[in-house]
């Protein structure tokens, strides 16, 4: 409730800094104070001590995943703008902007983790993609982030029609009249006609937000075309984000009916990660190669919906922090380039030891190599297909398709040590100390989780 | 009216707005296919709200007007996506002088 209130508040006041203002680099200040004080109200009220409380009629439920996952949520924003917040102040001209319409952004997850009907789904989903349409097309002279904009846009729009289409259909075939996901009744045997129609468009549309096959061909464009800084933030918190709705909707509604909608789950659950790991292999820029990257994570994450017991909800967190944080980390090197392409990293680890080491341990965690982050989130993710114990075959060909995912992260680590350095314009970028010693905390967070994922997961008991 | 009705007209509009949206290459006219999209639910929303007001007495009347202020917000967020798109088209059409998706498949390469 305080996350949600706070970042709407903090979003309008950085909509009329641009008036206040008048030096560039003021709004990145009042960003970063903004989210430290929403990621301490959200943690005041995880322990009980909320500093605004009013009565929503149930339509907001606050749970301990829900508040823990804001935390994070807040957490990798945090880092995202300790990171890469001077780069957002390059995108263009009014700086402020970026910043309120991130805010905005942020409110829509809260509510998109929070949501107790299907009405503040909808909203929550909608409050975080109208922002992120403007974020995606804010270099207004560069033609590829227009074309991004446009067709993200459009395929946002087509797939928030989809999803309202299986909003009314579950309304009209649940007896009960209400919107309220506790409250959709299913009924006995088979779903009915209506119900199952409503359950399939939520998927699709669903599917359309968290980029997973066979609706995931608008994500390599858009994260492409967009400025990387935002790239980064649209695959981390906002996809991560999708799949907290994801999961909290139908594990509260539907999960009575698992059986009946699993097979679609496990569908697009192995055409996602057949699809994200092979295209990513031949990719030649890492941008590019980062955005199939992520719709290969997007099929791990999917592995979740498809377990829907406790450990998938472990699992969901614990991946939420481990991919989020390995990917700003790994784009925050990324934008200090000039050059995206795989030959642009050539012998980084001459030139800039420290870029190159730290990008090193992030591609490590991405690939899931052990003692890294990225390997217990995996592990978490196929203990709980595992314990379902059906469709053994999904988590074989998940297993494999991680084994894919090492050939093209470490195309990238074997640029970084094994190649000469070029005669490029990567030679000389410079970084400030204080962002040297950003990533390797960042590092040194990959890491404890790697080691300790209790430390992330013990928090939903407590 | 038997509910069936009200829904085979809302779902022939929705198919309308899909195939609109799926084929037409101008971008305008692909928008108005998806807002066709939405106000089809509208319909469909304001019917299954009548349909479960007369036929379950145990409902109150809050609760079945859920739908009906359920409408209210797709026009919201409706409007809030024509403002945004409008722009997002207008943006592109200073750039290429045209508002014709197929100059979408730049990015491809």
């Amino acid at each position: 409730m305080n996350a949600i209130i706070l970042s709407a508040i903090w979003g309008v006041i950085m909509m009329f800094g641009g008036v206040i203002f008048k030096k560039r680099d003021t709004p990145l200040y009042w960003a970063i104070a903004g989210v430290s004080i929403i990621l301490i109200a959200n943690v005041l009220e995880f322990f009980g001590h909320p500093l605004l409380s009013f009565d929503s009629k149930d339509m907001l439920h606050f749970d301990k995943f829900t508040l823990h996952f804001n935390s994070i949520a807040l957490i990798c924003t945090l880092l995202y703008f300790l990171l890469s917040g001077r780069d957002i102040e390059k995108i263009g001209m009014h700086v402020s902007e970026y910043f309120c319409l991130i805010f905005f952004v942020l409110c829509g997850v809260f509510i998109s983790s929070s949501f107790n009907t299907l009405l503040l789904f909808f909203l929550g989903i909608e409050i975080m993609s109208i922002p992120l349409y403007i974020l995606t097309g804010s270099n207004k002279a560069n033609l590829k982030g227009n074309e991004a904009a446009l067709k993200y846009f459009l395929m946002g729009a087509f797939s928030t029609g989809l999803m309202l289409m299986g909003i009314a259909l579950i309304y009209g075939g649940n007896p009960q009249g209400s919107f309220y996901i506790t409250n959709i009744n299913l009924g006995t045997g088979d779903l009915s006609p209506m119900i199952a129609a409503g359950l399939l468009l939520i998927v699709f549309s669903l599917s359309f937000k968290v980029s997973a096959a066979p609706f995931h061909f608008w994500a390599p464009d858009v994260y492409d075309g967009a400025p990387a800084v935002i790239s980064s933030f649209m695959m981390t918190i906002v996809k991560v984000a999708g799949f907290v709705a994801f999961i909290r909707l139908f594990s509260i509604s539907f999960g009575a009916m698992h059986g009946q909608w699993q097979s679609l789950i496990v569908i697009i659950t192995a055409a996602t990660l057949l699809i994200g790991n092979i295209t990513a292999v031949f990719q030649q820029s890492v941008k590019r190669m980062l955005a199939y990257s992520s719709i290969s994570h997007a099929g791990f994450m999917m592995l979740a919906i498809f377990a829907l017991n406790d450990t998938a909800h472990e699992a969901i967190i614990l991946y939420a922090a481990a991919y989020s944080i390995a990917t700003i980390g790994l784009f925050a090197i990324l934008i200090k380039m000039k050059d995206y392409s795989i030959s642009g990293f050539n012998g980084l680890g001459k030139t800039q030891p420290l870029l190159g080491f730290t990008a090193t341990i992030f591609l490590l965690s991405l690939a899931g190599i052990p003692l890294t982050a990225g390997f217990t989130a995996k592990f978490y993710v196929l203990m709980a297909a595992l314990q379902t114990g059906q469709d053994v075959w999904l988590v074989i060909l998940a297993v494999i398709c991680a084994v894919i995912g090492v050939v093209y992260y470490f195309k990238v680590i074997q640029a970084i040590y094994f190649k000469e350095p070029e005669d490029n314009d990567n030679q000389n970028i410079s970084v400030s100390s204080g962002f040297k010693l950003l990533l390797l905390i960042t590092v040194g967070l990959i890491i404890l989780l790697g080691i300790l994922p209790n430390i992330v997961i013990d928090w939903l008991y407590y | 009216m038997e509910i069936k009705w009200y829904l085979f007209l809302s779902l022939a509009l929705f198919c309308i707005g899909i195939i609109g949206a799926l084929t037409r290459r101008n971008s305008i006219i692909v928008f108005m296919c998806i807002e066709l999209m939405l106000n089809s639910v509208n319909l469909l929303l304001i019917a299954f709200s009548k349909m479960h007001l007369a036929g379950n007495n145990a409902l109150s009347y809050t609760m079945a007007t859920e739908a009906q202020l359920f409408v209210f917000f797709i026009m919201i967020v409706a409007a809030a996506e024509v403002s945004v798109g409008l722009a997002i088209i207008v943006l592109m059409y200073r750039n290429t002088k045209s508002v014709d998706i197929n100059f979408l498949n730049r990015l491809k390469n």
